[in-house]
């Protein structure tokens, strides 16, 4: 039970104006609608190597715009509201998956009130459901092995036959979404294909003489592009995916390089070299900061350009190390 | 191995027909010995004919495609388990907090529901018993870009009050929280969200969010008839000043019956400031954040209306990828009496063992009313298990 008022001192509640002013704004708003470019699909890929994928099979028929960029960590992008502001137009998204961008990509989605690109809608494209997937686990995965990802390492795309068969995929479908240019678009698709043949069979000669190498890596980014490319990684500069090297682990580290003749130390751009640099000072070894993404410095402008880069800093390094 | 046994046997039971019906003309040795291998000829280029079609018809490698799916439980909710273990030293008669508590574990429960909408239930254990702490479902397919939430869930007033206790920068919550906002529950209610991105100009993000609730968080807000429903209005201004800087401003406002009865109104309006710092290419080492909110409070009470004001004002950052450190500045009069006045400061250190853990210490002193001191040392540890689904910027 409550008390009384005096009407002239305390006024009785009107109801809420600002609300209701707010509603009659939201109902006038749900006739707007987004002004689409006309004639192309907005593509919205969550990394730029999906985005340089999706350029060289969609072209100019398509707009598209990445999320993340090459110079960031996947694992660690804001969910900035900015970006919802694409989102909310895209006609198609493509995400890496295996839980890449689980830490900032749900929500963006979820806020986006674009119920194309909910995920399993015509829009949400899983890339990884066409690539070849490394460290799938076989047993119990637990924190204790530090930021793993239970579905497998989702750095697949830098195995270049995995970038092929990612542009397969999407090809098929922007093909079913637009198909008055599946022409266009296979077109584009067999163009990349010959490109990156060619390309493989250039990096393939320049890697031939250090096949088998052993190398240490920062994190756990480059499993596919090591089988690709036949080297092999001693250890990593984590301890375990995501958890910061203790000096344990770098003494640990050190030994085993010497042990083993290790001279290169392979770090993503955006990882601290502090540690790294003392690593190879105590071994006589390198730090090679190669790049793990398309737009990770201005020379891995494209798809082709990304491992183009990649080889020739690992082919000098090698040469180096001799 | 076996498939060339297969071909000799097949050789040698054709070259046995074969005997039997030319029994009449015996052919010479070496006759039958060039049928036989032309026939071994032939059935060895079958056998790699079949081989190649069967190759070329795999269709992929059995590896594509990862283990998604893989597991019948993968339609299970994603579930986590928060915790929040608080440590107290030091005096505070005014608001005092126990020495060693668990102060919450948060079970979480996230999942897609259908095509149309996704689930978030999050139920919180403490020393109080449990409560539902939020459960709504959020509606993703509504036609105008429109995003509808049914259920319990926290109030989109400023930043701190739909922000869960473990995904906050300090132990505790600033005192306009306490004071003006109810608390550590906050707003926290049962009712319906629509929220809409609206046109702006250039790359400005302005967000409009309208909700209705039944009108019961704690004293603030109380239901004393089924019509008293309360409502939280929020407008969301946020702009990339660069890329590694950017600014976001809210405007928020309250307003419902309180517990004195159905003419006492209690509205609360707000304004929340956020400047973040975060260079893309060292996104894990290091961030700055300062963040400042104002809250007006207008209570209807006997014998006089009560209008009071407070702020907080918070700086935080990163060092390193395992360490941070903050402060924060309180000014807040009290709801129930604007005359009275409590201020403090905090200074706040995190460690992160991980994405998983941190372990934070927090220096606090508040002046209550100008009069009583209270001086603390609060150490808290959080930890998460499981799949924790992301927080909305």
């Amino acid at each position: 039970m409550g008390y009384t008022m005096n009407n002239r001192s305390m006024p009785s509640p009107r109801g809420p104006r600002l609300l209701q002013w707010l509603v009659v704004l939201l109902f006038a708003l749900l006739a707007e609608r987004p002004l689409l470019a006309a004639g192309k699909l907005n593509v919205v890929t969550a990394t730029q190597d999906l985005a340089a994928i999706a350029v060289e099979v969609g072209g100019d028929r398509v707009n598209v715009l990445s999320i993340a960029k090459g110079y960031q960590d996947p694992h660690f992008v804001e969910a900035k509201p900015s970006f919802l502001l694409n989102l909310r137009k895209a006609d198609l998204l493509v995400v890496v998956g295996l839980e890449l961008e689980i830490g900032w990509l749900p929500p963006l989605i979820t806020q986006s009130g674009n119920p194309r690109i909910q995920p399993a809608a015509q829009g949400y494209f899983d890339a990884s459901r066409f690539a070849e997937i490394l460290e799938i686990p076989t047993a119990q995965v637990t924190r204790a092995m530090g930021d793993v990802h239970p579905q497998g390492n989702p750095h697949y795309w830098l195995d270049p036959q995995n970038g092929l068969r990612v542009a397969t995929g999407l090809a098929q479908k922007l093909s079913e979404m637009s198909p008055g240019d599946t022409a266009f678009f296979q077109q584009r698709l067999q163009d990349f294909r010959r490109r990156l043949m060619e390309a493989e069979r250039r990096w393939d000669e320049q890697m031939k003489p250090y096949r088998g190498r052993k190398v240490i890596t920062y994190h756990q980014s480059w499993p596919n592009f090591v089988k690709r490319f036949g080297l092999q990684v001693a250890d990593y500069v984590e301890p375990r995916p995501g958890i910061p090297p203790s000096p344990a682990h770098v003494v640990e580290l050190i030994t085993l390089m010497k042990r083993q003749n290790v001279k290169l130390i392979l770090v993503e751009p955006y990882f601290d070299l502090k540690t790294p640099q003392s690593v190879a000072r105590e071994t006589g070894g390198q730090v090679v900061v190669l790049m793990p993404s398309v737009g990770g410095n201005k020379d891995a402008g494209d798809y082709i350009k990304l491992f183009d880069y990649d080889v020739n800093q690992l082919v000098k390094a090698f040469q180096q190390a001799r | 191995m076996s498939l060339s046994v297969a071909i000799l046997l097949a050789a040698a039971l054709s070259a046995g027909t074969a005997q039997a019906q030319e029994s009449p003309a015996p052919p010479s040795v070496e006759g039958l010995q060039k049928a036989q291998d032309e026939r071994i000829r032939k059935l060895e280029e079958e056998v790699q004919a079949l081989k190649a079609a069967q190759t070329a018809a795999k269709p992929e490698p059995a590896q594509l495609g990862g283990a998604g799916g893989a597991a019948a439980k993968a339609l299970n909710p994603d579930i986590s388990l928060n915790g929040d273990f608080l440590g107290a030293i030091g005096h505070n008669q005014v608001r005092p907090v126990p020495g060693l508590e668990m102060h919450e574990a948060e079970l979480g429960l996230q999942s897609v529901i259908d095509p149309y909408a996704r689930g978030d239930v999050f139920i919180s254990f403490g020393d109080s018993g449990v409560s539902v702490e939020e459960a709504f479902v959020t509606f993703t397919a509504l036609p105008g870009e429109v995003v509808a939430k049914v259920g319990k869930m926290r109030a989109a007033f400023g930043k701190v009050n739909s922000t869960h206790n473990h995904a906050l920068a300090w132990t505790d919550r600033p005192l306009v929280t306490e004071n003006l906002v109810n608390g550590e529950d906050g707003i926290d209610d049962m009712g319906v969200s629509v929220s809409r991105i609206l046109p702006a100009p250039g790359d400005l993000f302005l967000e409009a969010t309208g909700q209705v609730f039944r009108g019961n968080s704690g004293v603030l807000f109380t239901t004393n008839q089924n019509r008293d429903l309360s409502y939280v209005g929020h407008l969301r201004g946020y702009e990339d000043l660069t890329e590694n800087t950017n600014l976001e401003v809210g405007l928020s406002y309250a307003q419902r019956h309180n517990e004195l009865g159905h003419d006492f109104l209690t509205k609360l309006q707000g304004v929340d400031v956020s400047l973040r710092w975060r260079p893309l290419r060292r996104s894990i080492y290091n961030s700055l954040l300062w963040r400042s909110e104002f809250v007006w409070s207008q209570r209807d009470q006997l014998p006089t209306r009560q209008k009071a004001f407070g702020l907080y004002s918070s700086l935080d950052y990163r060092l390193d990828q395992r360490w941070t450190v903050g402060t924060r500045f309180d000014w807040s009069q009290r709801a129930t009496a604007s005359n009275q006045l409590d201020r403090g400061g905090s200074a706040v250190l995190t460690y992160w063992m991980s994405e998983f853990s941190q372990v934070r210490g927090q220096y606090r002193f508040v002046r209550y009313d100008g009069r009583q001191d209270g001086n603390e040392v609060r150490l808290q540890l959080i930890f998460v298990m499981g799949a924790h689904g992301a927080h909305p910027f």
